[in-house]
């Protein structure tokens, strides 16, 4: 373990892209004019499929090794050496980094793929796929980094980047205000990262083991025990703070709003962001710095409730969306939840796997629906659509077989992932039975609104205009190809990671040397087989009432919708009026207080500069006078009394030589005579 | 007059003062600046009797006689100042009359 295997092919991995970004950022303008948008997908998809083949590689390289020396490390030069501090500039791959490479670079190269025939007609294509590629650069940045300063980078690099993305159409103002959105409400999350690590390195420097090496962080963890600042434990008051970051990039309560409003980006986009990547960051980082988390079981119980309130909330809201993107958005948000759960409960590697079959069956669900956009002209508000399974038959497939998946239909990839984070909650020490009891609530309503999107999209009479109806096609190779790979992932994936009563998750035994092994009871596997059948039946459920309402429409939606009152339909529409609410305390609060500190520059800060100015002038107005009347006056008065004594004596000078002489004479003969008198 | 003999200084001097109250009774009288000239002329060879006696009773060196000398030049060079700007007196005024160039005092 202590003698990582260095190789220098990783940061190719992150370099490619980065390459990719710079030339397609630089000179893409110029290919794309000379060359055709061609040239354009080229340089973009190259760089990530290659690092797609390079992770493959490391991928093997690791499998072939012990499970205890599974460590590449790709050391490129120290990067900060500050007293203590010491942050290399390096990139490493152990099992958990391994699944994140593989799921960035292989989903997010299928996304590429897909983009160069969803965003064919853009204009602006080339800037369109030079943030694509930096984006994926700065997410490989935040899942290589061998410390936590590196993956902060990366974690930054994927805030901007997003914000670039959804404000991609920067000409609605409705799009930039979503980037921007995005942007600040991350920039929230990441102060609490920051905190969280620089109390880390404190609390450690303290202990003389300075360092922000997650090996090393792993190593002198232990250490923190018992420490603790203003009576709370070191470490759980900074896994807390990390965990505020996780909540900014994975989208939970409270900072989870700006997820569903990112949907204004191009879908790409929305698949490579909200499915595959940056809202992954979150629980990536929590499973990378487990054995911090671990020792926090307050941390872990906080983590395990906003996770399961999460899911059910995004979950309610979901139900009443009309918005094509908007239910899969709200959807990711409840997903997320439930890998926070998993992380809540212990279970970091069935949390990182959830987080693997997410992003197969959300980036089909996602690219599924960019498919439909864009044979309906742009159109996202399902009431407008129906009946599109004979039009687009791979996409209603694809689509199918991803609903089923989320939904938790047995054998498919959800429905393991899923289950294994409610058997957790279930059964670890960490877990309890009511988180259990939410999560399975969640997991209906995940299957009655993913079923109500399907049979609304698909099913029944088109309800689009005569126009966009005769328009209506599959979409070109580019699309639909991702789209079936992305199908198969959704059905196959899973079954790397079996439950215990199936004979035991390969997945969860992959990701022990980092998350360590379960703490998992041996509950029963009868117990096990009953809880699952619970959940299926749950997921049954609402699908079967989702197949009443909008299928067969024998029941109608407004027996619920009028439920008391209708008040839980206006409070899950308006999305529990959060937004309204920070809009009223923050973004009104954040004005308040600028207006407060205009008035305070107006009247204080200007009054005591136009004070002083004023007090300047008073002052030399005094200075003025004293000149005037002082000094001038003293000068005018020599001048006054030299003319006047020049005019008095100006009357001895006759002009006559001969009186001159007279008084020279009489002069002379007076000194003579006192002369003679006096001096003798 | 007792002791008035060529062998002794205060002859001389006498003499020398009788000049020179000539000449400055002749400067203070004259209205004419010809005449004014002259008397300035009949003082400064006074001065010289003075000079030139002072020398012959006093140290015995020639000094004295030598100072005589330099006065003389420095009266011809004085007349030939003095006759020039009599002389532009009498372009602008019409007149050599000392009395009538009082124009500088108002």
């Amino acid at each position: 373990m202590d003698h990582p295997i260095q190789t220098d092919t990783l940061r190719w991995i992150v370099f490619l892209p980065l390459l990719g970004a710079i030339i397609n950022g630089l000179l893409g303008a110029v290919i794309q004019k000379r060359m055709g948008k061609r040239a354009i997908s080229f340089l973009a998809c190259a760089p990530v499929i290659l690092a797609f083949l390079l992770s493959l590689q490391a991928f093997a390289t690791l499998k072939g090794l012990d499970p205890e020396q599974r460590f590449l490390i790709d050391r490129l030069y120290t990067w900060i050496s500050l007293g203590s501090l010491k942050v290399d500039m390096a990139f490493l791959v152990d099992p958990l980094s391994a699944v994140m490479i593989l799921v960035v670079t292989g989903i997010g190269g299928l996304i590429h793929i897909y983009a160069t025939g969803y965003m064919h007609e853009d204009k602006a294509y080339w800037r369109f796929f030079a943030y694509l590629n930096l984006f994926t650069a700065a997410m490989l940045t935040l899942v290589l980094g061998d410390n936590v300063l590196l993956m902060f980078v990366g974690w930054e690099g994927v805030g901007l980047c997003s914000y670039a993305l959804i404000g991609f159409w920067y000409q609605d103002h409705n799009n930039a205000r979503a980037g921007n959105k995005a942007f600040i409400v991350n920039r929230v999350g990441d102060f609490g990262f920051v905190l969280g690590m620089f109390l880390l390195f404190w609390s450690l420097d303290a202990q003389g083991h300075g360092t922000l090496t997650f090996r090393e962080m792993a190593k002198w963890a232990s250490t923190l025990q018992g420490q603790t600042l203003w009576g709370i434990g070191v470490v759980t008051l900074a896994t807390l703070f990390l965990f505020i970051g996780a909540t900014g990039k994975s989208a939970q309560i409270p900072l989870y709003v700006w997820l569903p409003d990112a949907m204004a980006g191009p879908t790409p986009v929305s698949a490579l962001i909200h499915a595959a990547t940056m809202v992954t960051a979150g629980v990536y980082m929590t499973a990378r710095l487990n054995f911090f988390f671990s020792m926090a079981p307050e941390t872990l119980h906080v983590i395990a409730w906003i996770g399961v309130l999460t899911a059910l909330m995004a979950a309610t809201i979901a139900l009443t969306q009309y918005d094509i993107k908007k239910v899969l958005a709200y959807s990711t948000v409840s997903q997320l939840g439930y890998m926070f759960i998993g992380v809540g409960v212990g279970g970091y590697a069935a949390a990182i796997f959830h987080l693997m079959t997410h992003a197969f069956f959300k980036a089909c669900l996602f690219l599924g629906a960019g498919s439909v956009i864009h044979a309906m002209h742009h159109e996202q508000d399902m009431r407008k659509m129906g009946g599109l399974r004979h039009h687009m038959p791979l996409t209603f497939w694809t689509f199918a077989i991803s609903v089923l998946a989320i939904a938790g239909t047995p054998l498919t990839a959800g429905f393991f992932s899923k289950d294994e984070i409610l058997w957790l909650a279930f059964s670890s020490p960490h877990g309890n039975k009511l988180i259990w009891l939410l999560a399975v609530v969640g997991a209906g309503m995940t299957a009655f609104y993913m079923f109500r999107q399907f049979f609304m999209v698909f099913f029944g009479e088109c309800r689009a205009d005569h126009h966009t109806q005769e328009h209506l096609h599959e979409s070109p190779r580019a699309m639909t190809l991702p789209l079936v790979v992305l199908a198969l992932g959704a059905l196959f994936a899973g079954w790397i990671g079996l439950p215990a009563v199936f004979g035991g998750s390969q997945f969860a035994h992959w990701l022990e040397p980092v998350t360590g092994g379960h703490a998992e009871e041996h509950a029963s596997h009868a117990l096990e087989l009953g809880l699952m059948a619970v959940s299926i039946a749950v997921a049954a459920s609402g699908f079967f009432i989702a197949y009443l309402m909008y299928y067969r429409e024998t029941l109608s939606p407004e027996r619920f919708t009028h439920l008391a009152g209708g008040f839980f339909y206006r409070l899950f529409d308006r999305k529990y009026y959060l937004d309204e609410i920070y809009q009223a305390i923050f973004v009104n609060g954040t004005l308040l207080l600028a207006r407060i500190g205009s008035l305070f520059d107006q009247y204080i800060i200007d009054g005591i500069v136009d004070g002083s100015a004023a007090l300047t002038r008073f002052v030399s107005w005094i200075n003025g006078l004293f000149d005037n009347y002082v000094i001038d006056g003293i000068v005018n008065a020599v001048a006054n009394i030299t003319f006047w004594i020049g005019n008095k004596f100006r009357r001895v000078q006759t002009g006559n030589i001969n009186s001159y002489l007279y008084v020279v004479l009489i002069a002379v003969v007076l000194v003579i005579l006192a002369k003679l008198r006096y001096w003798s | 007059m007792p002791g008035f003999s060529p062998n002794e200084l205060s002859s001389y001097l006498i003499i020398g003062a009788i000049l020179f109250a000539l000449g400055l009774f002749t400067v203070l009288t004259r209205r004419n600046a010809i005449s004014v000239l002259m008397g300035v002329e009949l003082i400064l060879n006074s001065a010289n009797i003075n000079y030139v006696a002072f020398s012959h009773f006093g140290s015995g060196s020639a000094d004295g006689q030598i100072y005589a000398i330099f006065v003389i030049m420095l009266a011809a060079a004085e007349a030939a100042v003095g006759l020039a700007i009599v002389l532009a007196i009498f372009q602008i005024f019409h007149s050599i009359d000392v009395e009538a160039a009082q124009t500088l005092k108002e």
